[in-house]
């Protein structure tokens, strides 16, 4: 835009402060809002740096807060996401195949589909917690607060997120590829399968990354589903009662409140962890945004 | 399919449980009393504290959350250099991606005692309604300032040439020109960025206490709908008890409120979405 501004005639002189002032003003406001994050993370750093070793992450938690640690809750996460995984992937790209390559936008049961998703993917976690609550742990499944039924309560909250980035993969990849393949005598089903879905790998990929470390992170459903706090053992299979990280954490910090303080760097060193595998997992998607990227 | 049934599943299960309980509460209490104490005897069902509890931290968290979210969007669109952008961008998006529950630990630990209590010299309870707003009004400022952006920079350059060329700043070009052509878009983030402050539960679960208030105090405990939610299913209520009934009884509150503010922001969009060529 510098040559614009070089182009046109100067603004006069208190305009100049003034664009100067609200240049200033609009700085301060993202200083602020990164600023509070990088508060926010050497604080957690700070406190829980110290809790954070090998000791912390293979201990089950205990009622002495100095033997405590979050291998339970650790194992929980990795099943929760396991679970979780295993349903969005193919519900979730099975959806966006379906809306994106076959569904015919005039119908109005495909519009209503399409306008339900984007208010899914804006209904408060904590309403798929009592939907979890309600259908899986009770009623007509009937699953008690198990594995199973914490992992397919997170698998409903951020399916949205995966059908949304599936299908903008899946509208990524040219017409002209499947043009291509069907003059050649492909059925619609092999075009998909063999040209349209391989090149749409990567984006989906990445939706699925940045899903998962959006339900790892959630407490609230689980609270509602009925993660247990204070367990020791690892789950056992997808029938076992579970703990999990954000849920242990929680459980620290109300300890932590009622003045127990000696359960803070418990809680910091837990959400440090949470944090280190939520980088990496944010990693792993960029990384594969980026190597996989194809321009057309 | 599975989403269609989702949200079929999620009206099922709001609307049955919440018709039993209706059957238990008339509805002129549920919605219009002001005390809320289901667990007491005798108990009392008046959701009223606890909209007005969501009400509180919702309002202090837009407070927080337009002016920062708006001012970044306008920088980042207006006046930040490519490469600024660019390393700035994740950063918010990393400000989006960190749980609830680190908020709520951040909120609890270090903001109410450090900022509120020390820095300001506000006598503050330890849960109190503030900080829980603020904490959450920056919790959804990567909402408000990333959708603004777009919606700012899908703003065509030729108006912005227009009015550089007439001699506009760049300040009178972006509150004049940019801001009123994407305004749609702005209104939608700030209605979806609403949306979230009312349905986010750990933050006040954690730092914004669980008293019921019927009033104003935001410096004292607030119980809102999502903690109630929270704090009662925690308890792990049996099936059939009337603790189980109300947490269905408020989820279909909170999940009414929200729908109405998501159908607002789509309208929004769709209506005052400007087409340019």
């Amino acid at each position: 835009m510098s040559t614009v501004d070089q182009a046109v005639g100067q603004p006069s002189r208190s305009q100049r402060g003034k664009d100067l002032v609200f240049r200033l003003a609009l700085l301060a406001c993202l200083t602020l809002a990164v600023g509070l994050l990088v508060v926010l993370l050497i604080d957690v750093a700070l406190d829980g740096a110290g809790t954070l070793n090998w000791n912390f992450i293979t201990s089950f938690t205990s009622i002495t807060a100095d033997k405590a640690g979050i291998q339970a809750a650790l194992w929980g996460t990795i099943w929760l996401m396991g679970v979780c995984a295993i349903f969005i992937v193919p519900v979730g790209i099975a959806t966006a195949i379906y809306l994106e390559e076959y569904a015919d936008t005039d119908r109005w049961w495909n519009r209503l589909i399409e306008l339900n998703i984007q208010n899914l993917a804006a209904v408060p976690s904590i309403v798929y917690g009592i939907l979890g609550l309600a259908f899986l742990v009770r009623g007509p499944l009937h699953l008690g607060n198990v594995v199973l039924a914490g992992g397919l309560t997170l698998g409903l909250l951020v399916l949205p997120m995966v059908i949304i980035a599936g299908r903008e993969a899946l509208r990524a990849v040219p017409p002209s590829i499947r043009e291509g393949s069907m003059a050649l005598g492909a059925t619609q089903w092999q075009t998909i399968w063999r040209q349209v879905l391989p090149a749409a790998i990567p984006g989906m990929a990445t939706g699925v990354i940045l899903a998962l470390s959006r339900a790892i992170g959630e407490t609230a459903p689980l609270i509602v589903v009925g993660a247990a706090t204070v367990i020791a053992f690892n789950p056992t299979g997808l029938d076992s009662s579970f703990t999990a990280m954000p849920i242990q954490i929680f459980d620290w910090i109300s300890r932590a409140s009622n003045d127990i303080n000696d359960y803070r760097p418990l809680a910091a060193a837990g959400i440090l962890l949470l944090m280190i595998l939520l980088l990496a997992m944010n990693s792993i998607a960029i990384w594969l945004r980026n190597r996989y990227e194809q321009k057309w | 399919m599975i989403s269609l049934l989702t949200t079929v599943g999620i009206v099922y299960a709001l609307i049955e449980e919440t018709i039993v309980f209706l059957r238990a509460v008339p509805i002129h209490d549920f919605l219009f009393g002001t005390k809320w104490s289901p667990l007491f005897n005798p108990p009392s069902f008046g959701v009223l504290p606890l909209v007005a509890g969501t009400f509180f931290t919702t309002l202090i968290a837009l407070i927080v959350a337009i002016p920062l979210g708006l001012g970044s969007a306008i920088y980042l669109s207006e006046y930040a250099r490519p490469r600024v952008r660019k390393s700035i961008k994740p950063m918010l998006e990393l400000l989006a991606g960190v749980p609830t529950i680190v908020f709520g630990y951040f909120a609890l630990t270090f903001f109410t005692p450090t900022i509120l209590r020390d820095v300001f010299n506000l006598h503050v309870g330890i849960f109190n309604a503030l900080a829980a707003g603020i904490i959450i009004g920056f919790l959804i400022i990567p909402i408000v300032a990333s959708i603004s952006e777009d919606s700012m920079r899908s703003v065509p350059q030729s108006l912005r040439e227009g009015a550089f060329g007439l001699g506009a700043s760049r300040f009178q070009t972006s509150v004049r020109v940019v801001f009123p052509a994407a305004l749609s878009g702005i209104v939608a983030s700030v209605v979806l960025a609403m949306s979230r402050a009312v349905g986010e539960t750990m933050v006040v679960l954690i730092a914004g206490g669980q008293q019921p208030q019927w009033g104003a105090n935001i410096g004292q405990s607030m119980e809102t709908l999502t903690a109630f939610i929270g704090a009662t299913a925690k308890g792990d209520a049996a099936t059939g008890s009337i603790a189980y009934k109300t947490i269905f009884a408020v989820g279909m509150t909170l999940f009414v409120i929200t729908l109405a503010l998501n159908i607002i922001s789509i309208r929004f969009v769709r209506k005052y979405r400007q087409v340019y060529e």
